[in-house]
């Protein structure tokens, strides 16, 4: 028994290997955060009026929080107070890249993108993935950005957008997450730095796979991206988004937006791979993830479809949802949610039927190991006028060894008697003789394990584009070394 | 030289003694049943050679091919050719048959330094191996034994020893819970398996399997030791009078 035990914990414990630093002059501003601060990040970029607005009035709204310690408290995670004054809110590669070429940006961050197997280089058009890629706050390159635009389709960065389609960022942004929305939307409205933005027009389907890879770098620095993408009427577009960070000591936080908008018959696939640093094998270190992300089927028979592999962060605080409004409309989520050592993750989504015929499907699949907490928090909320909704839900949980937990807060909330509402869980633990029976075939027990997590997770990674699927596997069994104690 | 050489082999579980010194030798292509009432220790004598950890070896060996089978991780022994079709076959939800007996076959030619075998090669061969033991094609692409009827997962069993081709195969009561027509379909897959290379241990409560499966000898345990030995007449005794005649013999002798 215990050389089973033995394999899975040094499975569990092999370390972090994007955890290199990339030296670089980088520009940043003065810690803390405070009017000037905001003004000074809203002049580095060159904003128009609106912005400064905007973000003034998102950080006196948050300032307000702040002085009524309002940061939510409910979740199921424990960590010490985050002092938002001691941490830099701009920081930005300084030889600031012309985004004409990719010749023209610093080769120390083309190196670190390469490093980080990411496909920044014009050739890569056969592999069918357009990227953007944000380096500590700021867009550092965007490719086939020529491609797209003949077709009408607007991918670039979120500072771009704002100078060259202001008018497409005045309308939407903050029309599914508002400033007000809670304590780290109000956080990010106020000093968000960059980001991507994505618009595709009537009847378009992006025939790209449009990518964002995000790097934070830079030490005792935040992150604040901020995502928008807009479907209009008909249009398709999948988009997906992989982040990792250097190993330090330090907690760094990341609080990032993502609005999605979609139209009359429009769609939009949104997949994650998050693999922030998350801390080590005592604890220390590691991403603060807090992320709002939400997006809104705003016309009929529109569809939103989030998935997504979280393997990383010391902290995951997270809820992609749906807003399903426009009548027929469609939302999914399908999560893996993987927690080691000391990580802890409170995810899950929220469906809120508004619509007529508005359907969800919601899909949980929670892996805990070494001493990690998983908690599933999932809101189903059917409207009035929502006749006829349904809803399926499954929430499955997995237990490697026996010092993690997991944990499950569903909350159905019906008030149209018409809706159909499905609600599946499961817990289980990998088990001894599951582990035994495939060795006794000849399997390694650290491939034991893999294959027994992979086939837990095949709901899930089905949804995840092909080159997407691959790469979550081998992360998960990467995120899994050490794992059985 | 024999091909599983089992000497004063003792093994606890939890400090209570369950095997009380096994000596038994197989030869290459022989096949050997072990027979005995509930509780004798059977199955903890299948499972200890499949390199299950859960049992203590506490005197005594077990040599496999000249080498000592206690030196081996279950996967070890798996690729020097050990089988254990299982009494009760784990599900393993989300992965297709085809997918995990590729895993496994792989794994085992890689130790051996063959070539791993890609799907082309491996598809044919399977679909072969399901006619064998009259199985469904289906039975490719669902979850491993997950939903599988009793039959089919002792089938199944059998399917991955036509696959893995072993040089030792134990079958941990493999008529346990199949009626007589299963019986006979796993029966035929085993005997076809059956070549002077490939040595088998039989273990099972009943004399049934062996009308099909015919020993070329039969072992009876009891508390943990063999107390008596002989050729397939010795079941069609045990069949007859039961084992409580030998419980008899064996407290006399002692």
């Amino acid at each position: 028994m215990s050389t089973n035990v033995d394999t899975i914990r040094d499975l569990a414990q092999q370390e972090y290997k994007w955890g290199f630093v990339t030296e670089i002059e980088e520009e940043r501003i003065p810690k803390g955060l405070n009017e000037d601060i905001i003004r000074l990040i809203s002049s580095k970029k060159n904003e128009p009026a609106f912005m400064l607005e905007w973000r003034l009035k998102a950080f006196r709204h948050w300032d307000s929080l702040e002085k009524a310690q309002a940061e939510p408290k409910w979740a199921n995670i424990k960590y010490a107070p985050i002092d938002y004054q001691n941490i830099t809110y701009y920081s930005a590669p300084k030889r600031k890249p012309a985004l004409t070429s990719l010749d023209e940006i610093d080769p120390e961050i083309l190196r670190t993108y390469e490093k980080l197997g990411i496909p920044l280089a014009e050739q890569k058009l056969l592999a069918g993935v357009a990227v953007d890629a944000v380096f500590d706050s700021v867009s550092v390159a965007t490719t086939f950005k020529g491609k797209l635009a003949e077709m009408g389709i607007i991918f670039c960065s979120f500072s771009e957008a704002v100078k060259n389609h202001p008018e497409l960022v005045q309308k939407y942004l903050g029309s599914v997450v508002p400033y007000t929305d809670n304590f780290f939307a109000a956080l990010n409205a106020a000093v968000f730095s960059d980001g991507s933005f994505v618009y595709v027009p009537k009847g378009v389907r992006c025939p790209l796979e449009l990518s964002t890879y995000f790097r934070i770098n830079a030490a005792e620095t935040g992150q604040f991206e901020r995502t928008l993408i807009v479907a209009d009427e008909g249009a398709y577009v999948s988009y997906l988004e992989g982040c990792t960070a250097p190993i330090r000591d330090e907690n760094q936080l990341h609080a990032a937006v993502v609005e999605l908008v979609a139209l009359d018959d429009a769609q939009i696939k949104y997949s994650t791979v998050q693999n922030w640093y998350p801390g080590d094998k005592e604890g220390k270190g590691g991403i603060f993830n807090f992320v709002t992300k939400r997006g809104k089927c705003q016309g009929v028979n529109s569809k939103i479809s989030w998935t997504q592999v979280e393997t990383g962060s010391a902290i995951t605080w997270k809820y992609p949802s749906c807003i399903l409004q426009g009548d027929n409309s469609v939302g999914e989520f399908y999560s893996v949610a993987l927690t080691n050592n000391y990580q802890q993750a409170d995810t899950g989504t929220k469906m809120i039927h508004i619509g007529k015929n508005t359907r969800s499907t919601v899909v949980s699949k929670g892996i805990s190991a070494g001493h990690g907490q998983n908690t599933y928090r999932g809101g189903v909320k059917i409207l009035k006028g929502a006749t006829g909704a349904r809803n399926y839900t499954q929430c499955d949980s997995l237990l490697i060894g026996d010092q993690c937990g997991a944990h499950t807060f569903p909350y159905i909330e019906v008030k149209n008697s018409t809706a159909r509402m499905e609600h599946e869980a499961s817990t289980s633990k990998i088990g001894e003789d599951q582990l035994f029976y495939l060795r006794q075939r000849g399997l390694k027990a650290e491939d034991a394990v893999s294959m027994i997590v992979n086939g837990f997770c095949k709901r899930v990674f089905r949804e995840l584009p092909m080159e997407f699927a691959v790469e979550a596997q081998k992360l998960l069994s990467v995120s899994l070394e050490g794992s059985v104690g | 030289m024999s091909l599983l050489e089992i000497k004063n082999l003792h093994v606890s579980v939890d400090n209570h003694e369950i095997l009380k010194g096994i000596n038994l030798s197989v030869g290459a292509g022989e096949v050997h049943s072990i027979m005995g009432p509930n509780g004798s220790g059977k199955s903890t004598l299948a499972q200890v050679l499949a390199r299950h950890e859960t049992y203590q070896v506490t005197d005594g060996d077990i040599l496999y091919n000249g080498k000592s089978l206690l030196d081996m991780k279950p996967e070890d022994a798996a690729c020097e050719g050990v089988f254990m079709a299982f009494q009760y076959p784990v599900e393993i939800p989300g992965i297709s048959n085809a997918y995990f007996l590729r895993s496994a076959l792989n794994a085992v030619r890689k130790y051996r330094g063959q070539d791993e075998m890609d799907a082309m090669d491996f598809l044919p061969m399977f679909r072969e191996k399901l006619k064998l033991l009259e199985m469904d094609e289906k039975m490719m692409n669902r979850s491993v034994n997950e939903g599988f009827s009793g039959g089919e997962k002792k089938r199944n069993e059998i399917l991955q020893m036509a696959i893995l081709e072993p040089k030792l195969a134990i079958l941990d009561e493999t008529d346990s819970g199949l009626d007589i027509d299963a019986l006979k379909v796993v029966a035929k897959g085993v005997n076809f398996l059956r070549n002077p290379e490939r040595s088998m241990i039989v273990v099972t409560h009943y004399q049934r399997l062996l009308d099909y499966i015919v020993p070329d000898f039969v072992h009876v345990l009891m508390d943990g030791r063999i107390v008596r030995s002989g050729g397939p007449e010795l079941a069609l005794e045990l069949e007859d009078k039961g084992y409580a005649p030998i419980e008899g013999e064996a407290v006399t002798r002692a």
